[in-house]
């Protein structure tokens, strides 16, 4: 099958990309649009995707947000970093709750209605990071049925098929590699 | 650890919404903020979609107000009015399906004791009466049965309230409801009784009559549920939308069947008494031994002119 897991708005309720034959990047890959590449491949597109958008936005999740560890915290340094080389704006997920009546979606986003702060905020380049995977996918397949943002999923775990790109085992040294690639392409050395 | 994770990562505080930042700064996550200095920290429940004038909202904002370690408790929902104020929870929290509460909570504790050997976590379920005398009774008394480390919270509004009114065990007998009109024929059924047999190491009946009452028996069922075994408390929470009556009396209902067939009862083995001594003993003496640090401290100070 040649599924392509391309940007929306897709409609209500997209088909989960699996079930389309999209599977996920083995070891050494990442994923565009449904299908697996060289991981290296994948950090610079991501890297581009980052640089082109209009209005690209980090959503880092509990993972990063809460103080867990030493690695969090290493990982929120890399974020801020990355994000600011790329000029892009950072929205949390600190956690999951559909909360009542509803999330201020200028300063949260949640993986039940992200569609809300993608449109309230005219997010056109969406990367999770430090989200759990089954809130990740499920707030991906949201967003690619109600929108038009292109999403990016930077994976600790297998990665993400219902992102448009995704990067699989993404540890704090895939970051420093990102960060130094979106240094070098906004020299103009890409 | 468990308290790491209530604090934000530094990298991302200036982004961070301020219900957050008050949670961390001004909540009860390691502090001894509890159910007498409410309205005066920022709560684990704040808005939720229960109707005006529910009790059962009343019970769950005490309950979480009273927690000992709020970081290191787990609460355990089911199917019911309940769940929709777990969802607002800012605490871990699991929604299992309708009955099964107490034999998830049993596997969760389980499981916490192999992970965290020298931690303290604590399983409590909240449910109302379908789950936990109707549907889940069958889990419930097995929890207890088997002597489970764990607490069960039972909400009794005396039918279930969000499916429209319905009759449920713990109706009373007679009781004429929505979708019972001709009546409840059978006695509501004595879970504080089966609790008894079933070997639960303390049981309470309590009433959101008295909120600091329900806040002493929930603490004492926790500690004792840590040590001892299975703990049980029975909650009266009027339900003002089931019941046609106004909001603003049911804490009128709750106190009259306080004073009536709803009063206060507690249950507590003498193994559960001699623990909760042995702890206030233990306290007792901690502040002791921390006063005479103090006054020797003190005695070190030079006085001047002495």
């Amino acid at each position: 099958m040649n599924y392509k897991v391309l940007k929306g708005p897709e409609g209500y309720l997209p088909p989960a990309a699996s079930l389309h034959g999209v599977c996920l990047p083995e070891k050494g890959e990442g994923i565009i649009e449904g299908k697996c590449v060289i991981r290296d491949v994948c950090i610079r597109h991501i890297a581009k995707s980052l640089l082109e958008a209009k209005n690209p936005t980090f959503f880092p999740g509990p993972l990063v947000i809460w103080r867990t560890t030493d690695y969090a915290l290493e990982r929120g340094k890399l974020i801020r970093e990355i994000a600011k080389e790329a000029d892009a704006k950072i929205i949390p997920m600190p956690d999951y709750r559909p909360k009542y009546p509803m999330i201020n979606p200028s300063v949260e986003i949640n993986p039940n209605h992200p569609n809300l702060t993608i449109w309230h905020n005219k997010i056109d380049v969406g990367i999770f990071i430090g989200v759990h995977c089954h809130q990740a996918n499920l707030a991906l397949k949201i967003i690619r049925g109600g929108t038009d943002c292109y999403t990016v999923a930077l994976c600790a775990e297998e990665g993400h098929e219902e992102a448009n790109a995704s990067l699989r085992d993404t540890d704090n040294n895939t970051l420093k590699i990102l960060l130094d690639i979106v240094k070098e392409m906004k020299k103009g050395g890409a | 650890m468990s308290l790491d994770i209530t604090r934000i990562n530094p990298y991302f505080e200036d982004v961070m919404p301020q219900e957050y930042i008050d949670l961390e700064k001004n909540g009860s996550f390691g502090s001894e903020k509890r159910l007498g200095d409410l309205g005066a920290f920022k709560e684990l429940l704040e808005e939720h979609p229960m109707c005006a004038g529910c009790h059962l909202a009343l019970a769950f904002r005490v309950l979480v107000s009273s927690l000992p370690r709020p970081e290191d408790s787990i609460l355990v929902g089911s199917t019911g009015c309940s769940s929709l104020a777990f969802t607002q929870l800012a605490l871990h929290n699991i929604h299992s399906l309708f009955g099964n509460q107490n034999a998830v909570a049993s596997g969760l504790k389980r499981a916490l004791k192999l992970r965290f050997p020298n931690k303290v976590k604590d399983v409590i379920v909240m449910a109302g009466d379908g789950a936990t005398a109707d549907i889940g009774l069958d889990m419930t008394l097995h929890s207890w049965f088997r002597g489970e480390n764990i607490t069960t919270v039972m909400f009794d509004n005396e039918l279930y309230a969000n499916t429209g009114g319905q009759e449920s065990g713990m109706s009373m007998c007679g009781a004429v409801l929505n979708m019972a009109p001709t009546g409840k024929k059978f006695q509501k059924i004595r879970v504080h009784e089966l609790a008894i047999s079933a070997g639960c190491a303390y049981v309470a009946v309590v009433s959101t009559a008295k909120p600091k009452n329900i806040s002493e028996c929930f603490k004492k069922a926790i500690l004792i549920a840590r040590e001892v075994g299975p703990t049980y408390i029975q909650i009266f929470t009027p339900c003002p939308t089931n019941l046609k009556i106004k909001p603003s009396d049911s804490k009128k209902v709750a106190a009259e069947r306080f004073k009536g067939d709803y009063a206060f009862k507690e249950h507590i083995t003498d193994e559960a008494r001699e623990y909760l001594t042995s702890i206030k003993d233990a306290v007792k003496k901690e502040a002791l031994e921390t006063e005479a640090v103090l006054v020797s401290e003190d005695k070190e100070i030079p006085l001047e002119g002495g």
